[in-house]
């Protein structure tokens, strides 16, 4: 047994006070996790220390709050690893963020998470004719969607999301796996029209901005960014959409950009994104609008020598010759592919080769058979 | 004070499919649960769903297997109806869109499990419970215009008139503190069951016998509450659940000389006997001295005999938990289990259409029932079969019975009832005990007396103690005096529940002088059909203490045999 101290926030609606700091000092064995501290403190000190659970196991998905700041669940968080975040040897434990308090550790999950999910028509919109028997589909196809299936609903990645912190109306990271999950399963009849609808949304899939923090986050390694990354590559490689929010000729600008001169022209993709992906993309009205929009933040990037007029307004020259050539024949290779291949860590594990040279890998950067680039909150 | 044709208390599978049955056959529907309903403990159901769905697999295999696990005490009717019926359940279920493994062909996969005696499982990977439920949530949102749901509203009491009809119930918004009365021509209990009685259980926190103890208040009939499953595999830890599809997919049993024991017990199906055989093969490891680990207090779980593939593709879940619950990678070595509580067979007594015997107007389904189709054991994947099944045959048949009946008149005297109840506890002095405190001493009492081995002494025992916590409860206090999310005086009501529950339970096992499928009494060790083969019922007979009278059990083609796996 290990005493521990935990700082938790504390909010009563009634009282008609401000939200404070409580204090409690618990004895629990290290590996214990964080929510066993709090329901400690609940048995032993204050039963009136608000907080949902049920499982225990990370499975439910009730306990979603901060712990040091970060989110995540505090059934999944282990003592010993929160005290080695924590600040002056007190575990901090706040509400998740991005969502109005009810009470302590209780957030309004209906007001926000919940109306984004129903904001993707969050159900099955079956193909027809449904089959007398199960619909006959690829094995991969169903282990892909299991990974967004695998969301608990906790809402760590809308707490922290933050396009969602600037734009509250961003449909967020949660929602939108939970649209993927429909989006990329063969069984359902509308993926062009789901995607169409995301990608026209100017609080769709193209208001990310590609932050990977719900992919720290998310406690079961559902990688929400990837799976709205999917959505894109749907609506723009499979689909061809041509949204109104330029995401699609944004993202094109940026291919050709890179394809052609082996590094991003920064100057060259604004215009590019709004008036199309050409050298005269430039003089288009739209692009001209956006450009004069945007000249306060070219002023500011000039005198803080984020850029200068030479490096902006020329293609970039320090790549080498060879270097180019090699990355013209990797966009080629991947280009001239008959079906566009979607690397999912989820369906393939980890390498059984690379296996085989024991602890190569580390358990702590990713759970095994997870992409590794999610890692569990502790 | 709000009307609907059906009531729905409690949000998990079963009464998500109630819901959804309901409002398909055009009754007006209110589904109302204590946690969003995503939140339910049918969440954590990982291996899967049994069906005779494979083109060489018939019904009666699967009914057939399921009456051998029961011990004999299912009733086959019911039996029969739940398997005759379940490859019609899981295809609706894909048809809806859970995300069901396939094969190489494309086609729904099956995993072995345990007392099967065919491959029949469906999943997905090892999170099923939670695909189909957050599926089912899905089409309750979909069908949002026929459904109302009522989050996070906690049931206080049942109300039944005094023409002997239950007519809905009271309930309090946890978020704003305010009563309700619920007005309904059927309500369906669906809270699932009561593993909190127990400390370790595998069971969410949630799980408080909220269901059984309402009914058995208003006088309805318990049933087989002796049958409390203990899971073979959950951590030594802290009893979490390691699925049996870890054993389905081929992991190993091991004692501390190394030894595959199922071998001495289940010599055909090894560690797929059914449960209630691999929980007392292990346990008897345990107390002869052949466990492992500190104290030698567990049996190894070796998971490493199967594919390191397969385990992160398919067991991914347990992974996790082996990972994160108990610092073990189960790819590379054995993880530490022992038999802990898991399942109650028993629950409020139905018929076959969901009906409670006695209280018209009352349905119950899955955990909280007993129809009884697992009997003296379940089988594993049997439960969210069940839950569905008789959900949906319990949805169909109180919307078909709505259309035949009146609005019942309700009056207001039932939620005066319940504030000033609740008021009372609030107002409690502070010199009882502490609610944590009886919770503790009840789940380590029954965890103790009424596990994989009784007898009559500490069944004695264990009913004193209850007993005598029920006292104590009565002045137990709390802190919280406020109104939003009490969640205090909630778990003081809780509390109630549980103990109720937990002396039924009791006294049932008291009862039973024979073992059989989860009840082992080792005062009387050998099953005993002359004098057994009949169903323990117990009621509130007005006073506090409950009565207990048998039922038959109804046989339709399988006589009693010999068990052996």
């Amino acid at each position: 047994m290990s005493e521990f101290t935990l700082k938790i926030r504390r909010y009563d609606p009634e009282s008609g006070e401000a939200p404070y700091w409580d204090q409690h000092t618990i004895d629990l064995e290290p590996h214990r996790s964080v929510l066993e501290g709090i329901l400690q403190a609940k048995a032993r000190f204050d039963g009136s220390i608000g907080i949902r659970c049920s499982c225990r196991a990370a499975i439910c998905g009730s306990c979603g709050v901060r712990i040091n700041g970060q989110p995540g669940l505090a059934c999944h968080t282990h003592l010993d690893k929160a005290l080695k975040g924590a600040r002056d040897g007190v575990i901090t434990v706040e509400p998740m963020g991005n969502m109005p308090i009810i009470k302590d550790l209780i957030v309004d999950m209906d007001a926000v998470h919940w109306k984004k999910v129903q904001r993707v028509t969050p159900w099955l919109l079956n193909k027809e004719p449904v089959p007398e028997r199960e619909y006959v589909v690829p094995r991969e196809s169903m282990i892909d969607v299991t990974q967004s299936m695998a969301c608990i609903q906790c809402g760590a990645c809308v707490s922290d999301c933050l396009s969602m912190e600037v734009d509250p109306d961003f449909i967020g990271p949660a929602a939108l796996a939970k649209a993927y999950r429909f989006a990329g399963d063969p069984r359902d009849a509308q993926q062009y029209e789901r995607v169409k609808d995301l990608a026209e949304d100017p609080h769709g899939i193209f208001d990310c901005t590609h932050c990977f923090k719900c992919i720290e986050a998310c406690p079961k390694g559902v990688a929400p960014m990837n799976q709205i990354m999917r959505l894109r590559r749907i609506a723009t490689g499979t689909h061809h959409i041509s949204d109104r929010n330029n995401g699609e000729r944004h993202e094109s600008a940026f291919v050709s950009l890179v394809k052609g001169h082996g590094l991003l022209w920064e100057a060259e993709l604004l215009p590019r994104s709004y008036g199309g992906d050409n050298f005269f993309g430039k003089f288009a009205p739209k692009a001209g609008l956006e450009l004069v929009d945007s000249l306060p933040v070219i002023a500011r990037g000039l005198l803080r020598r984020k850029v200068t007029p030479g490096k902006a307004m020329l293609p970039p020259r320090d790549v080498p010759k060879d270097a180019r050539t090699q990355i013209k024949q990797i966009f080629d290779k991947v280009e001239g592919r008959a079906e566009r291949r979607e690397l999912n860590l989820y369906i393939s594990g980890y390498d059984e080769d690379a296996d085989g040279a024991e602890g190569q890998h580390a358990p702590e950067a990713g759970q095994p058979g997870i992409s590794p680039e999610e890692s569990p909150t502790r | 004070m709000p009307e609907h044709d059906v009531l729905i208390i409690g949000a998990g599978l079963a009464g998500q499919r109630a819901a959804l049955a309901a409002a398909e056959a055009g009754a007006t529907v209110a589904i109302l649960s204590k946690v969003h309903p995503v939140r339910s403990h049918s969440v954590a159901a990982a291996g899967g769903i049994n069906a005779a769905i494979s083109l060489d697999d018939r019904w009666e295999s699967h009914a057939y297997d399921t009456v051998k696990g029961s011990d004999f005490l299912g009733d086959q009717d019911a039996i029969e109806i739940m398997c005759r019926e379940a490859p019609g359940e899981v295809l609706h279920l894909e048809h809806i869109g859970v995300t069901f493994h396939r094969n190489e062909k494309g086609e729904l996969d099956l995993r072995a499990f345990g007392g099967a005696s065919m491959k029949r499982t469906a999943y997905v990977a090892d999170i099923t419970g939670q695909a189909i439920l957050h599926v089912l949530y899905e089409q309750l949102m979909k069908h949002h215009e026929t459904v109302d749901r009522y989050e996070e509203w906690f049931t206080t009491s049942l109300i039944r008139e005094e023409s002997g009809d239950c007519v809905g119930c009271v309930a309090r918004n946890i978020r704003t503190g305010d009563m309700e009365t619920f007005r309904a021509k059927g309500t369906i209990l669906a809270q699932g069951g009561a593993g909190q009685c127990f400390k370790p259980t595998t069971n969410a926190l949630i799980c408080t016998g909220d269901g059984i103890a309402q009914a058995y208040e208003i006088g309805a009939p318990l049933m087989d509450m002796e049958m409390i499953q203990y899971h073979p595999t959950t951590l030594v830890e802290n009893g979490f659940l390691i699925t049996e599809g870890a054993r389905g997919e081929g992991a190993h049993l091991l004692n501390s000389e190394g030894e595959r024991f199922m071998e001495k017990y289940a010599p055909n199906k090894m560690e797929l006997a059914s449960r209630d055989v691999v929980s007392r093969a292990g346990q008897t490891e345990i107390n002869e001295g052949r466990g492992v680990g500190p104290d030698g207090a567990g049996i190894a779980l070796d998971i490493t005999v199967v594919p390191r593939k397969r385990v992160l593709e398919a067991l991914r879940e347990i992974v996790n938990i082996g990972k994160d619950f108990a610092g073990v990678d189960i790819t590379r070595e054995p993880i530490l289990i022992r038999p802990g509580q898991h399942y109650i067979m028993g629950g409020v007594k139905t018929d076959v259409h969901g009906q409670v015997p006695g209280v018209p107007g009352l349905y119950a389904a899955g955990e909280v029932a007993c129809v009884s189709v697992h009997g003296g054991n379940r089988l594993g994947a049997n439960s969210l079969l069940d839950t569905l099944i008789f959900g949906r045959r319990s949805g169909e048949h109180a919307a078909a019975r709505a259309k035949t009946i009146t609005s019942p008149k309700v009056s207001s005297a039932h939620v005066k009832d319940d504030v000033a109840r609740i008021d009372a506890i609030i107002a409690r002095p502070r010199d009882g005990r502490r609610i944590s405190e009886i919770k503790d001493e009840l789940g380590t009492t029954m965890n103790r007396y009424v596990a994989v081995f009784r007898d009559e002494a500490g069944l004695a025992q264990a009913h004193e103690t209850v007993r005598r916590l029920k006292e104590e409860a009565r002045t137990a206090y709390i802190d919280d005096r406020g109104t939003v999310f009490n969640q205090d005086v909630l778990g003081a009501i809780e509390l109630g529940y549980m103990l109720d529950t937990a002396e039924a339970i009791v006294v049932a096992s008291l009862e039973r002088k024979e073992s059989r499928g989860a009840q082992f009494r080792t005062d009387f060790p050998e099953r005993n059909d002359d004098e057994w083969l009949k169903h323990i019922d117990i009621h509130r007979n007005g006073e506090d203490v409950p009565e207990v009278s048998y039922s038959p059990v109804t046989i339709t083609q399988w006589q009693p045999e010999e068990r052996k796996y």
